[in-house]
């Protein structure tokens, strides 16, 4: 099952030169821009793991795709997102995340019921993915 | 263009890029501005200007030929700039980085500007993430790194110049396409540094060789600094500047147009002193605009070459 968070993530995967113009836009409009990897796909999880640190300052998006393509020889079997930061006044938030690398294959999710006390229903969303320890969660593909 | 010719080009006009007209390519580009603008603002620096219209040509002719699909590998364009101190390097490596921004071979034409400090790092582990931000910083446009040979220290073995050399080298090869790094330095350190990194010689497709100023034409520069700023010489100031040129060019320590600027600074110093004298009178924009011969002579350099020196 295809993970859709972010932007874009209802469209095909961006090609090496889409994301590339996505990232100078953010570079345009004086984001820092980070690059982030996860191999638990829940949509909960919201604290991804950071590929070094936000690139401040930067003006062309060669520096940041070359950040991703490391990345990407490193965790390639795993989600990878780029995030654009805002620091502007009121702002102060991340203004753009979308997916940039998946695994090749998304095992996707199960809906786990529960009962609770009197007929009460517990739900909650399973990742078959993450039945396996963190690191080899993919890495049999 | 024979008729003949201009038959068979159309001909094969169903491929539209086999012919260029160059004169519209070459005004389209506005980089005959710059390049006057470079003959007009620097002052001297003959061989160098040279260099760089002949860069210039190769680069547009390159492009046409990317146009016409003819380019085949993306020129080498990293640059090594070497001369005493003062001669304008920087400044050409700034307008370097618009030429080539306007050739469409940077692509965003900043220049970052850089020292052993910002690429270097303190301790083991930490050179080449700075180098690496630096890098990033950089791409899209021109890295400049100024006193190059600092870089390189064979009296420390331990010394992580060479952890950065190496990082350097790796993208100046790698990612041609999207950084243009120059180098600069004085010419004999300079030397010493390409014969014991022998890759960045060969990775550096132009080396260029920036000569010091004739007395004429540090005047000349003094001139312009000064129009800059809204002073003037007096005939009197004028030429007792050509002797301070004269005087100050045999003294340790000159450093071409550098020596200039500071001679200036000082010089509008004693200006300011003068007209602060006399208090009791008016002033005309004249007045402080112009600079006289005893502003010029009170200089120490005057007394040192008097052999009185202090």
């Amino acid at each position: 099952m295809r993970v859709t968070q972010g932007c874009f993530s209802f469209l095909p995967d961006l090609t090496d030169e889409q994301i590339a113009a996505q990232v100078q836009y953010c570079l345009d409009k004086g984001w820092a821009v980070n690059i982030e990897f996860t191999d638990d796909p829940h949509p909960r999880n919201t604290y991804w793991d950071m590929w070094g640190l936000p690139m401040f300052d930067l003006r062309d998006a060669a520096g940041i795709m070359k950040e991703l393509a490391d990345c990407r020889r490193v965790y390639g079997d795993r989600y990878i997102r780029i995030c654009g930061f805002d620091s502007g006044h009121g702002w102060e938030s991340v203004r753009i995340s979308f997916i940039v690398n998946r695994p090749r294959e998304e095992p996707g999710f199960r809906l786990d019921r529960s009962e609770a006390a009197g007929r009460n229903l517990r739900y909650a969303t399973h990742s078959y993915a993450a039945d396996r320890p963190e690191g080899k969660r993919y890495a049999d593909q | 263009m024979t008729q003949a010719q201009e038959q068979i080009s159309e001909q094969i006009s169903e491929t539209p890029l086999q012919t260029i007209d160059l004169r519209h390519e070459f005004a389209d580009l506005g980089i005959g501005d710059v390049l006057d603008q470079l003959d007009s603002e620097l002052i001297g620096l003959k061989p160098v200007k040279t260099r760089i219209r002949e860069i210039a040509s190769l680069l547009l002719v390159e492009r046409i030929r990317q146009k016409m699909a003819l380019a085949t590998t993306f020129p080498t364009l990293h640059m090594s700039f070497t001369g005493n101190p003062g001669t304008g390097k920087t400044t050409v490596a700034l307008r370097m980085a618009g030429i080539l921004h306007k050739l469409g071979f940077v692509r965003r034409g900043h220049v970052i500007s850089v020292t052993r400090d910002d690429l270097v790092g303190q301790y083991i582990g930490h050179t080449a993430p700075k180098t690496k931000e630096i890098l990033k910083k950089a791409m899209g446009g021109v890295l400049f790194i100024d006193e190059a040979y600092y870089l390189y220290r064979p009296e420390n073995e331990r010394d992580y110049g060479q952890e950065a050399i190496e990082i350097l080298l790796q993208i100046m090869e790698q990612q041609r396409e999207d950084l243009v790094v120059i180098l600069a330095g004085y010419g004999d350190r300079m030397e010493k540094f390409f014969q014991s990194n022998p890759g960045f010689r060969s990775r550096i497709a132009h080396h260029i060789d920036f000569p010091d100023y004739s007395d004429a034409e540090l005047l000349w520069i003094a001139e312009l600094m000064l129009q800059q700023q809204n002073y003037r010489f007096s005939p009197e100031a004028r030429e007792a500047f050509t002797r301070y040129i004269g005087i100050r060019k045999e003294q340790p320590l000159f450093s071409n147009a550098r020596s200039i600027r500071n001679a200036l600074d000082r010089i509008r110093l004693r200006q300011a002193n003068r007209i602060m004298a006399k208090l009791d009178r008016t002033l005309t924009a004249d007045d402080v605009m112009s600079i006289e011969a005893g502003d010029v002579l009170a200089s120490r350099v005057f007394a040192k070459g008097a052999g009185e020196g202090r």
